[in-house]
């Protein structure tokens, strides 16, 4: 069968305005697809790449949009709410800033208008050979392309590599890892709460998916606690332009300090795993300790301990770790001038 | 008050700003139906077989066109399809179905078998002995006994063994090289010798208009709607193409969104349009979405090279060794690195200077010029090498530039060839100014935080500026003058603005001029090409050539009505003025249409070219004509010049290069239209930025298949990767072989924009040139961090 590219095919699509509706349709339909903002499935449509019989489209659902106060000081936000929406929102950078940073570097403000914190967090993975249709471990095969001694692999994991290569693409997903957040999940017969930590899969769980999501479950809203509210917090993204593009590697993190000192820290890195990662080893580390650039240099090394760099990908470690390093003591630009 | 020199507010404005401007794409006509390509899945193959029974059995299909069905093309040129695909992407064949689905899915039922060939992606592995080549009659073009000839190059394995052995360019027999004075002697003069493997990417044009097209036959007649940047050219190369008389080919495309050189007489691609468009008997509309335009939509050559500069201790240039390995792509053959060593040349005016290269062909997309085809490369790959000597011989950097440009009466070339005109050092010294060089050199080193601050300066010459072609003027009997321009519309008002030059010789307000462009059937002038930077100088020049025809003649009429002598009489402000009293152009040109002969047209100048001779033989009688060859003098090549300033930060902890200023400073002749000049420095650079810090091609040895093949993979630059700060100036400075005095300034700003960054960006590093383009935060950082660097020596698509 020859290709064809940048062309959707013909689908059945449907457009629930409640919930319940859309769990139906879900429930109903095996192998419906759910479409958000679109960002990332109409990139699969066009390449014909995936072509589900059938899309639920979740615009017209208004409940699963919009971001409400928690009992506890914390947030939950709606997974069909815009990123655009959840950049500007006051009370988010209110209390969760490092959200509304990373939700604000998301691609363009167009992208942002449109898509969704939900389908921010599932996006699939940028592999470049997955996403060119290639038969790897993810999309069912049994090799990946990407992890071979010639690969162009400049963008894909240095650790977490386990048969597949590819990397966590989602910004927002490390700052709600950092925050602790759950997300809320429902299906026709059930609702379930898994933690941020727990929603990523990495291929040594599943290959060939992104997150704890079955067939049948959407994910609805987004919870966080009010326990990392008003705490200092730090978002870093490097990519090679500044709108439109992926993150090189980014860091996401949340530290409760008082008397000058780190109680206590939550400290995510992306873009360079299968899943966004969670260092435990520096949060230990730099509990008790002042939030300086020392602190920071020793947390930096730690955050790499165990990477393992491909072919094109060594840069990945320095730059993870001095993101760490800048997360750590607050900034880039510490230091006087010179 | 002049017309030239004004801003003015192009004719297309109101049409593109509102969505009223029709595109290709936006044509249609009555049954049209659309067609889809059918691309090579393999970078080299031979297609065995074909079974399109159940595509063409699909309800709604119409037809499918094959290779054998197109223009043959001979060896090495490039046909619109092919079975014998030499690059991933390549259209094997079109089919046409009632709408664009039916296309595609009846694309995705037919059954191909292609039998898979030998490839190379990168240049150096074709060069190995037993290496692959992309094509089967060779993998490289040389001049032999029966002129240019496709043949199969290898190098030695010694070769490649001492390059390693020596950490640089493997440098086998060359294709191309010449050489020029002593260059052991001038090596052996200097103080300081800079030697650098140097790389350079592969990137595609990617307009924002991808090539689309429509067509559709009456009578006999073909009317293809594409996009181009040269409207006359193309309509003459498709009707050549297609077998046609001119006259039986109506070409529209009077907006284009964007060419840089991908698009200069239109695209092989339209053959498929207008054939199919034929073959079926309906209207065919053939888009191309941003997928295809990656693959057929041309790409910039890539040069892997290396070079040694000698230089004294004053900063002067001795000597120059330069060899150039070229990343053609399949088909063609492009001149990139061949430029690339007369810009070495010219802006550098060695003592002694040797140049040697070879262009490989690969199995990657066609690559064709791309602004400043070869200019735009050397400059941002050399200029950090200057840099890097001034450092080491404690020298301003600027001052080094200066004293090594070029002024008139210098030569360059081993044909040693003069230019019409060189401001480069007043375009050095205004732009030095303008960005207060002395100020900003402070910078240099400077460090915010983990920021460090670097200062670039970058010098960008250009062809500037050709000659010969026709101008062709109407006034009619409204009084209104219509500027028949055969020159394209794609972006840079040149089709609009270079009209001017008559307007100016003839008095005339802008408000009383028609620009008429853009389609065949409103008969057009034989043109240059919209390339090379040609079109400001060329058709200014044929305009005022034109304007002073229709001068003569409105002053003959209006002695032959008023009474005296010709030369009595003044024109301007619409009206002829003498002796005899005055009348107004309406009248002359009614008065023109009436005395007949060469006043309305029905007798024309003998040395038009055929093309103006059909278009005013189809205008004669309808006002006063003016058309005229453009005779004037031109003694010397026309080059511009950009010198491009940048200021830089670069974060030594994440290797981001941030672009806060940028200052273009032009030597482009007298100033056509100073909106549109600053349109032309500011846009180049930030498309030189891109160059310089993010745009590329990647594809995988193993597969020879291609990966940024979206924008979003490939990263052109995007508005926040531009400095909010960006400034230019011009000297202004008329170039004395034209009469307007306006050379060309389309090429060189990219250079200026790229080699200002990496020059910046060497600066940044203490004076390391990374000699690597583009200076992506990977390769940055490594070098920052002293890791091993991300990319091996040589590699050039990764």
């Amino acid at each position: 069968m020859a290709i064809i590219r940048d062309m959707i095919p013909t689908f059945d699509l449907f457009q629930p305005t409640d919930i319940g509706e859309a769990l139906r349709l879900l429930d109903e339909h095996d192998g419906a697809w759910v479409l958000a903002g679109g960002l990332d499935s109409l990139d699969w449509f066009k390449d014909r790449i995936k072509r589900p019989e059938t899309v639920v489209e979740l615009t017209g659902v208004a409940d699963l949009a919009g971001i409400r106060e928690g009992e506890d000081g914390g947030l939950e936000i709606g997974a069909m709410t815009t990123l655009a929406e959840v950049a500007r929102s006051k009370l988010i950078r209110g209390r969760f800033p490092v959200l509304a940073q990373s939700a604000a570097e998301v691609a363009t403000p167009q992208i942002r208008n449109q898509g969704t914190l939900g389908g921010n967090l599932i996006q699939d993975t940028r592999c470049w050979y997955y996403r060119g249709g290639w038969p790897c471990y993810r999309a069912g095969g049994n090799i990946c392309y990407a992890g071979t001694p010639k690969s162009m692999n400049r963008e894909h994991a240095v650790i977490g590599q386990n048969r597949c290569v590819a990397v966590n693409g989602s910004d927002t997903a490390g700052a709600l890892m950092a925050l602790d957040a759950w997300m809320v999940i429902h299906s026709a017969d059930k609702e379930r709460e898994i933690a941020a930590a727990d929603f990523f899969l990495g291929p040594d769980i599943d290959i060939e998916r992104m997150t704890v999501l079955e067939p049948g479950e959407l994910l609805t809203a987004v919870r966080i606690p009010g326990n990392w509210a008003g705490t200092r917090q730090y978002w870093e993204k490097v990519r090679d332009r500044q709108s439109w593009d992926w993150a090189l590697a980014s860091v996401a993190a949340a530290f409760d300090e008082s008397d000058g000192l780190i109680r206590g820290a939550r400290i995510v890195v992306n873009g360079v795993a299968p899943t966004p990662v969670r260092i435990g080893a520096v949060e230990e580390f730099v509990s008790g300790r002042t939030a300086d650039d020392d602190t920071g240099l020793v947390a930096g090394e730690l955050a790499i301990r165990g990477f393992r760099p491909l072919r094109h990908n060594d840069f990945k470690l320095p730059l993870t770790r001095n993101l760490v390093r800048r997360a750590v003591r607050g900034g880039a630009l510490a230091g006087a001038a010179e | 008050m002049a017309l030239i020199g004004q801003n003015i507010i192009p004719p297309d404005l109101v049409a593109k700003v509102t969505g009223r401007a029709k595109f290709a794409e936006d044509f249609r006509a009555e049954g049209m139906v659309f067609a889809k390509l059918l691309l090579s899945p393999m970078p080299h193959g031979r297609v065995r077989r074909v079974d399109a029974r159940r595509a063409l059995a699909m309800p709604g299909v119409l037809g499918i066109l094959r290779a054998d069905e197109v223009p043959r093309a001979n060896a090495p040129g490039e046909q619109a399809l092919t079975d014998e695909p030499k690059y991933v992407g390549e259209p094997i064949l079109a089919v046409a179905a009632v709408d664009e689905t039916t296309a595609a899915d009846a694309i995705e039922a037919i059954e191909i078998d292609i039998e898979p060939l030998p490839f190379a992606v990168d240049p150096l592995d074709s060069l190995r002995a037993g290496g692959p080549d992309a094509r089967l009659d060779g993998n490289t073009i040389r001049f032999g006994e029966n002129g240019r000839e496709v043949v199969s190059m290898k190098w030695p394995a010694e070769v490649f063994r001492a390059a390693e052995a020596e950490g640089r360019l493997p440098m086998g027999e060359p294709t191309d090289e010449w050489e020029m004075g002593d260059l052991d002697a001038a090596m052996g003069e200097a103080d300081f010798v800079v030697e650098d493997t140097l790389i350079h990417q592969s990137l595609t044009h990617h307009p924002m208009e991808p090539r689309s097209s429509m067509a559709y036959w009456e009578n006999g007649k073909c009317h293809l709607f594409g996009s181009t940047q040269s409207t006359g050219r193309a309509h003459g190369a498709l009707a050549g193409q297609l077998d046609l008389d001119p006259e039986n080919l109506v070409f529209v495309g009077q907006y284009c969104g964007g060419g840089f050189g991908s698009k200069i007489t239109g695209s092989p691609v339209y053959l498929v349009t207008a054939l199919l468009a034929r073959k079926i008997n309906r209207p065919v509309m053939l888009r191309i979405n941003r997928y295809e335009e990656n693959y057929i939509g041309r790409g910039r050559p890539g040069f892997q090279a290396w070079t040694r500069m000698g230089f004294r201790g004053d900063g002067k240039i001795t000597g120059i060794d330069l060899y150039i390995v070229q990343d053609h792509g399949p088909y063609g053959r492009s001149g990139d690195y061949f430029t690339a060593s007369l810009v070495t040349h010219l802006m550098y005016q060695p003592d002694a200077m040797r140049f040697r290269g070879i262009t490989v062909y690969t199995n990657t997309p066609p690559r064709a010029a791309q602004r400043a085809p070869g200019g735009a490369q050397i400059v941002a790959m050399l200029e950090p090498l200057i840099d890097k000597a001034a450092r080491e011989l404690g020298l301003d950097r600027v001052e080094v530039r200066r004293m090594n440009l070029p002024g008139h009466d210098s030569t360059f070339g081993p044909a040693r060839n003069r230019t019409t005109s060189t401001f480069a050092r007043e375009a050095l010294d205004i732009g030095a100014e303008k960005f207060d060089w002395e100020e900003k050199k402070a910078l240099s080193g400077r460090r915010r935080g983990t920021k460090v601050t670097g200062v670039g300066v970058g010098v960008s010459p250009y062809v500037g500026g050709s000659s010969g072609f026709d101008g062709l003027l109407l006034l009619r009997p409204d009084g209104k003058l219509h500027i028949h321009q055969g020159i394209g519309n794609l972006g840079t008002h040149s089709f609009a603005d270079t009209g001017r030059a008559a307007a100016d010789v003839l008095g005339l307000d802008w408000e009383d001029c028609a620009v008429v462009w853009g389609d065949s059937a409103q008969h057009l002038p034989y043109s240059s090409v919209q390339a090379g930077s040609q079109t400001t100088h060329a058709h200014t020049r044929a305009n005022h050539a034109a304007g002073l025809d229709m001068k003569r003649k409105l002053q003959e009429v209006a002695a032959d009505t008023l009474g005296g002598a010709a030369n009595t009489y003044t024109v301007a402000g619409g009206r002829i003025s003498g002796s005899g009293g005055a009348m107004t152009f309406a009248q002359a040109a009614r008065r023109a249409i009436a005395m007949g002969g060469e006043y309305s047209g029905e007798v024309l100048p003998d040395d038009i070219n055929d093309v103006t001779r059909r278009s005013a033989e189809a205008l004669a009688g309808n006002g006063l004509m003016g058309v005229a060859r453009d005779n004037f003098s031109h003694e010397g090549q026309t080059w511009s010049w950009v010198i491009g300033f940048a200021t830089v930060e670069v974060d030594t902890e994440t290797g981001a290069v941030e672009i806060l200023e940028y200052t273009g400073s032009a030597d482009c002749g007298v100033v056509v239209h100073p909106r549109s000049l600053a349109a032309q420095i500011h846009g180049g650079a930030v498309q030189g930025f891109g160059q310089a810090r993010s745009q590329k091609w990647v594809f995988d040895p193993t597969w020879g298949a291609p990966f940024a093949h979206r924008l979003y993979t490939a990263r052109p630059p995007g508005i926040l990767d531009v400095p909010s700060s960006m400034d230019w100036v011009a000297v202004g400075e008329p170039d004395p072989q034209t009469p307007v005095g306006a050379k060309g300034i389309g090429e060189p700003p990219v250079g200026a924009g790229s080699a200002a960054v990496t020059s910046a960006v060497a600066d940044a590093l203490g004076g390391r040139c990374l000699c690597r383009i583009p200076l992506t935060t990977d390769v940055v950082l490594a070098e920052l961090e002293g890791r091993p660097p991300p990319h091996q020596l040589t590699e050039i698509h990764s």
